[in-house]
């Protein structure tokens, strides 16, 4: 059995600190090199890996993310595919989740998902486009096979939807710290700090910060008061900046993730 | 207007027969279509906002449009053809129905911008036209193939006040230019509005979209039975997202004896890759918000549409048209390029009538159904046919299909 996301945030809280939460879309540059990309992450300090499985419409997605997405789904990666990855990195014992948008699962069968996630070894699911009231089937897939369901709260969300929604969280709540799409920012969200508030008020459960967030500064000031810190479109950058030099993306790769992860120590 | 108007409406959640619909979106985005959704239910319910929207209808954009008869046409069929002028609205369409409707509701809501997207760029300038109207301020988000095939669409939302961004992301078309509205929506929501194209997307578009072009089936059965007596015996709509389609067809749902029938945008055929038939070759899933039929791959990617019409070219459709289809309420048949084009050129040279290629999908499905009726009833069978759109716009690419433009050697006169 694999390592559960619970696990790695009770780790990151006995050490004092927050959880580094690295995100990479499946297949981009290729589905080798992004298992080799995401691997790398981890022995460089990520608690917790997000694969994306790439989708032709991800209307919560950034310039960045959609590019690498775009060209994972051009180098034909599939569903299987990001099972396959999902399979690999969970293998290096660091629990694994899958970011989704929900019609590519819908279309592969809910419970089928579910029942291939968790033989993969993965931890569960998150899922930008589906909130907990649209998500019955869903939500009894996740129990069936102990599978983290991880949604959304927003700077929008009013009180009434944020402890519907953590309560129909398992493993993390994924608070999102601006109002707008996956990307890199140069300055930190000042409606992160009240969201995790307010969501930590209706809720055990750790509770992570994305959207933005690109250096170790960054991630020293989210990690000052949230569980988890979720980084996104700054390492697909670095993938992107190094398309045509896959040695020196994964060094630069490793590069980042220290110092994201000196970051989530507070250093 | 707003309460449930058939057992074919939605429950509150959106849901089409507890399937269709729905609402598949960001929660950052959830607030704001709750707001909407109240907002619309608490206008629909208040006698000005909807003496106001008619109003506002009537004397700026021509409604109710005519109902007309269509003769030669109609000898040519053995069988009554009637047409809803909705090209003789303002702007040329029945999409400008939709775009006051929800302007006017964006004023009463206290939003000061609209975003909109647009494909062929009909619903990008409708809404710079609702948005000029009401002193709105305009961003509408078009694929970039669509802004080069489009330049004149692109010059008149300038023209208006608008300003176009050009979309490069995904395939560069209509899908795309939806996700970057929606893209903005997320980061501008509370102050701005999304006034959605179609009878599309997320909870409450659909229904909303709906109950601002239903005036045009409302007002056809009641010109039908003024001018004739009788309802017709079939009405008949093209279909892409379907808000042309819902708006004739909402007033006919519980009559029964209507037969109702949409036509879908077949392009070079259902049985190749280059169509946009998304209820005939489709799957369920979830595209932009709601549950409908998709054209999608086996791993629930969607794939590219195409029609030779650029107001149909899109992957998926109304999620209520998916529950009218699957209870079999109305068919929807497939209509090719050619086929819809030859409609086109037969409607212009029997009534001297450009139809937008759109409602030429209608016209060329619709003629069928008349024969088939006319060999039922006889000549007094009666189609009526949504005609939503004018054709000027279409110019460039029937002057391409037909070879048009070069004077005639020849004058044609027989004497």
């Amino acid at each position: 059995m694999s390592a559960t996301t619970a696990t790695a945030f009770a780790t990151a809280r006995a050490e004092g600190r927050a959880a580094l939460v690295g995100y990479l879309p499946a297949g981009y540059p290729s589905v080798e090199g992004s298992i080799e990309a995401m691997k790398a992450m981890v022995d460089a300090g990520c608690d917790v890996i997000e694969v994306g499985l790439p989708y032709s419409d991800p209307v919560m997605d950034g310039p960045t993310i959609q590019a690498a997405a775009q060209a994972a789904l051009e180098a034909g990666t599939r569903t299987s595919d990001v099972l396959r990855v999902v399979e690999e990195v969970a293998a290096t014992g660091t629990p694994t989740v899958v970011m989704t948008y929900w019609n590519p699962v819908e279309r592969y069968g809910v419970e089928r998902f579910a029942a291939d996630l968790a033989a993969a070894g993965g931890a569960g699911l998150i899922t930008p486009d589906l909130t907990p009231d649209s998500a019955r089937e869903w939500i009894a897939a996740a129990d069936a096979h102990g599978l983290d369901k991880v949604f959304l709260v927003a700077p929008s969300s009013t009180g009434e939807r944020v402890t519907m929604t953590t309560a129909a969280c398992r493993g993390f709540v994924y608070a999102t710290a601006v109002m707008g799409v996956t990307g890199a920012r140069t300055t930190t969200s000042d409606l992160a700090g009240p969201l995790v508030a307010r969501t930590k008020a209706t809720t055990q459960l750790p509770v992570c910060v994305g959207l933005g967030v690109s250096t170790g500064d960054q991630a020293a000031e989210v990690a000052s008061y949230a569980d988890g810190v979720i980084v996104g479109s700054a390492f697909v950058r670095t993938l992107l900046d190094h398309a045509d030099d896959a040695a020196g993306g994964l060094a630069a790769l490793r590069t980042l993730t220290e110092d994201l992860a000196r970051g989530v120590r507070g250093a | 207007m707003s309460q449930q108007v058939s057992r074919y409406d939605a429950d509150e959640q959106g849901y089409y027969g507890g399937t269709w619909g729905g609402r598949f979106m960001p929660e950052a985005l959830v607030a704001a279509l709750d707001e909407l959704t109240a907002a619309w239910h608490d206008a629909m319910a208040d006698p000005v906002f909807v003496a106001e929207f008619e109003a506002i209808c009537r004397d700026y954009a021509g409604t109710p449009s005519r109902l007309y008869h269509a003769e030669r046409l109609s000898q040519q069929v053995g069988a009554r053809i009637l047409l809803k002028r909705e090209d003789l609205n303002h702007t040329g369409a029945h999409k400008i129905r939709n775009v006051l409707g929800q302007a006017l509701l964006t004023r009463r809501m206290g939003k000061k911008r609209v975003i909109a997207e647009t494909g062929a760029g009909q619903h990008g300038v409708a809404s710079a036209t609702a948005a000029a109207y009401f002193g709105l301020d305009c961003t509408v988000y078009m694929g970039s193939v669509d802004t080069r095939r489009q330049a004149l669409n692109v010059a008149r939302m300038h023209l208006l006040g608008a300003k176009v961004v050009a979309v490069e992301s995904g395939s560069a078309t209509l899908k795309d230019a939806i996700n970057e509205a929606l893209r903005d929506w997320v980061a501008s929501v509370d102050h701005t509005a999304y006034l959605f194209g179609t009878a599309a997307g997320p909870h409450p578009f659909p229904s909303m979209v709906r109950d601002f072009t239903r005036g045009i089936g409302d007002e056809a059965r009641a010109q039908c039975l003024e001018q004739y007596g009788v309802l017709p015996d079939a009405i008949a709509a093209c279909v892409g997202g379907g808000s042309n389609a819902i708006g004739l067809f909402t007033a006919f749902l519980d009559d029964e004896d209507v037969r109702i029938y949409g036509f879908e945008p077949g392009g070079d055929g259902v049985d190749t890759p280059r169509h946009a038939a998304t209820i005939h070759a489709g799957a369920s899933g979830v595209l932009h918000g709601a549950r409908t039929y998709v054209l999608q791959d086996e791993d629930g990617q969607t794939v590219e549409s195409h029609s030779i019409s650029a107001g149909l070219d899109y992957p998926g459709v109304g999620p209520q048209h998916a529950h009218l289809a699957q209870t079999g309420r109305a068919t929807y048949r497939p209509v090719t390029d050619t086929e819809a084009m030859d409609a086109l050129a037969l409607l212009a040279r029997t009534e001297g009538i450009i139809p937008a290629i759109e409602s030429a999908h209608a016209i060329a499905g619709a003629m069928e159904v008349a024969r088939e009726l006319a060999a039922e009833k006889g000549p007094d069978a009666t189609v009526l046919i949504n005609l939503s759109g004018r054709g000027d716009k279409d110019m460039g690419t029937a002057t391409e299909w037909f070879k048009l433009g070069e004077a005639d050697d020849e004058t044609g006169d027989p004497a």
